[in-house]
């Protein structure tokens, strides 16, 4: 649906050559929420704006709906604009012009009918629960409001493709919430693919079904967002599964695991899907000569599988507790000592 | 008093046509350099430094000309136009050689107020150029712009009586001739309360539809 073959996007401030893209290689398919997470200045931004031509990539492809857009004219473009919707952070409505107004612009633009476009833009509304608020004006709705209609407007073409540019960054937490579930609603009532850029993690783990982290205009890791968040490699997907996940210790349990002497040793567990079912512990317990404690332990259900992490301690004879983490490692669970350095 | 009643009023329609005409005619002018203006800067819709540049520097040449000077230095301009250099008509010429720059300066101002997130969505939505200064970016700016053209119409008030001053009639032709030349203070007293009147209607007209535009 979305493809960046080698991306580059060269920027030159003050004499500087700044590399926001720096060759990125990446698919999004029909019909998924694709996530793409990373800091500011990680290129994130510059990425998104490449799949609608606000900006123009230095080299490299960009193939939308089997078009190459490097490829095509500038009328060319603007035709596969209209198959494209953009939400953005700050909403970029009309505040001159009516809710109706706004909704209808990109099919005044399109020269669509008078009639045809009233009953599309009241669709619209409808579908955004906003159909009271036709003739009211931006400025007199809420952030939550003023971005169900710029997600009205950016459908008002019937895109195939809806790109969100940090499109809950600016609102809080409860409203985030709705308006991703409308997003949701979108993906499945139209099949529309979504492309969506954030800083947060919450958004990834709510909506999509697939995320790339960037850092440094380079995609540093990619997959699925129960692999990414269940087992992310590289320091700033932990960093950013981190914020979302709360695997990290508590200063009082780190505070244990230093006085730990003799015969204690503590272990991370980690359970994936039917495994966080099994009572593997009290297994455990049984089989060999060793008592347990759980120290620390959350479980997180990621696009509906059940994700758990458990810090344990086992105390008992050295070789029983060695006996016990290989029978544990044959279940489907990751297990690893955790030291008084490690988090 | 050395005038009656009707030389006033007069003197006043010359005055409502001399203001009302440059308008007109530096409107036509400014309002295209305006925008010109602000597409073609750096990083804007259709980005042309040079075509910038060469607007940029003309505006700023004739906004530098004092008005005095610039209206006796087109006079030869004047006379290819109107065929005369005195009356009223000739007077619109120097008066849309000052105004013309100033409204391109002025809407060049409101326009550039216009959120540049409205302007990237528009392009986002397919927009032509055209479609964007027409759909977006003038809508947008409305409210300002009216208060933009209060201000260049008031200038023109001030400037066409000192056209006044080169035999180009009106209020301030009145107040030089009569009430200065020849010492006749009512004269003089009457021609500034009317410009006073004229003022400040005109701003408050400018108000009221620059907030009724903006709705707040």
């Amino acid at each position: 649906m979305i493809e960046f073959q080698n991306l580059k996007k060269v920027y030159n401030s003050g004499g500087q050559q700044v590399a926001a893209l720096d060759g990125i290689d990446l698919k999004i398919n029909k019909g998924e929420i694709f996530g793409v997470i990373g800091f500011s200045g990680a290129g994130k931004s510059s990425l998104i704006r490449c799949v609608n031509w606000l900006e123009k990539p230095t080299s490299g492809k960009v193939i939308v709906s089997g078009h190459d857009l490097t490829a095509l004219s500038v009328r060319e473009i603007r035709e596969v604009k209209r198959n494209i919707g953009m939400v953005f952070q700050h909403f970029n409505l009309l505040n001159s012009k009516t809710v109706f107004a706004n909704v209808a612009m990109p099919l005044t633009l399109a020269k669509v009918p008078k009639d045809e476009i009233k009953k599309r833009v009241h669709e619209l509304l409808e579908f955004v629960g906003l159909a009271d608020k036709a003739n009211s004006y931006p400025d007199q709705l809420s952030g939550g409001q003023k971005q169900r209609i710029g997600i009205a407007r950016a459908l008002a073409t019937q895109p195939s493709i809806l790109l969100c540019d940090e499109a809950t960054s600016a609102l809080d937490p409860q409203t985030t919430s709705s308006i991703l579930q409308l997003l949701k609603k979108i993906n499945k009532e139209y099949n529309i693919t979504i492309l969506i850029i954030t800083h947060e993690m919450s958004v990834i783990r709510e909506i999509c079904d697939r995320v790339a982290v960037i850092e440094a205009g380079k995609i540093i890791e990619e997959g699925t967002v129960f692999n990414v968040f269940s087992s992310p490699k590289t320091p700033t997907a932990k960093n950013f599964v981190s914020t979302v996940m709360n695997d990290q210790l508590p200063d009082s349990i780190k505070e244990v695991i230093k006085k730990q002497q003799g015969l204690q040793k503590v272990f991370r567990i980690n359970f994936v899907g039917n495994s966080a079912g099994q009572p593997l512990l009290s297994q455990v317990a049984k089989k060999f000569n060793i008592d347990f404690n759980v120290l620390f332990g959350n479980i997180t259900e990621l696009q509906g599988t059940p994700f758990g992490n458990l810090i344990v301690e086992f105390q008992g004879p050295d070789s029983e507790i060695r006996r016990a983490i290989q029978y544990i490692s044959q279940e489907k669970v990751s297990i690893k000592e955790v030291t008084s350095r490690a988090s | 008093m050395l005038v009656n009643q009707e030389k006033i009023i007069e003197a006043l329609i010359e005055t409502v046509q001399m203001v009302a005409f440059s308008l007109l005619f530096s409107a036509l002018i400014g309002l295209p350099l305006g925008i010109l203006l602000v597409v073609t800067r750096k990083g804007h819709l259709l980005e042309n430094t040079v075509v910038f540049n060469i607007i940029n520097s003309i505006i700023n040449i004739f906004r530098s000309v004092p008005f005095i000077i610039l209206m006796v230095a087109i006079i030869p301009i004047t006379r290819m136009i109107v065929g005369t250099s005195i009356g009223t008509a000739a007077a619109v010429v120097p008066l849309v050689f000052y105004a013309g720059p100033y409204i391109a300066r002025l809407i060049e101002n409101s326009l550039l107020e216009v959120d540049p997130g409205v302007i990237e969505a528009a392009e986002a939505m397919g927009a032509t150029p055209g479609q964007i200064i027409l759909k977006f970016l003038i809508p947008e700016a409305l409210s300002s712009l009216v208060l933009g053209f209060t201000i260049a119409t008031i200038g023109l008030v001030g400037a066409s009586a000192m056209a006044g001053a080169v035999g180009g009639g009106g209020l301030g032709d009145l107040a030089i001739t009569y009430g200065y030349q020849r010492f006749d203070t009512t004269v003089m007293l009457i021609t500034v309360a009317i410009l006073v009147v004229m003022v400040q209607g005109l701003q408050s007209f400018g108000n009221i539809l620059s907030k009724k535009i903006r709705r707040r």
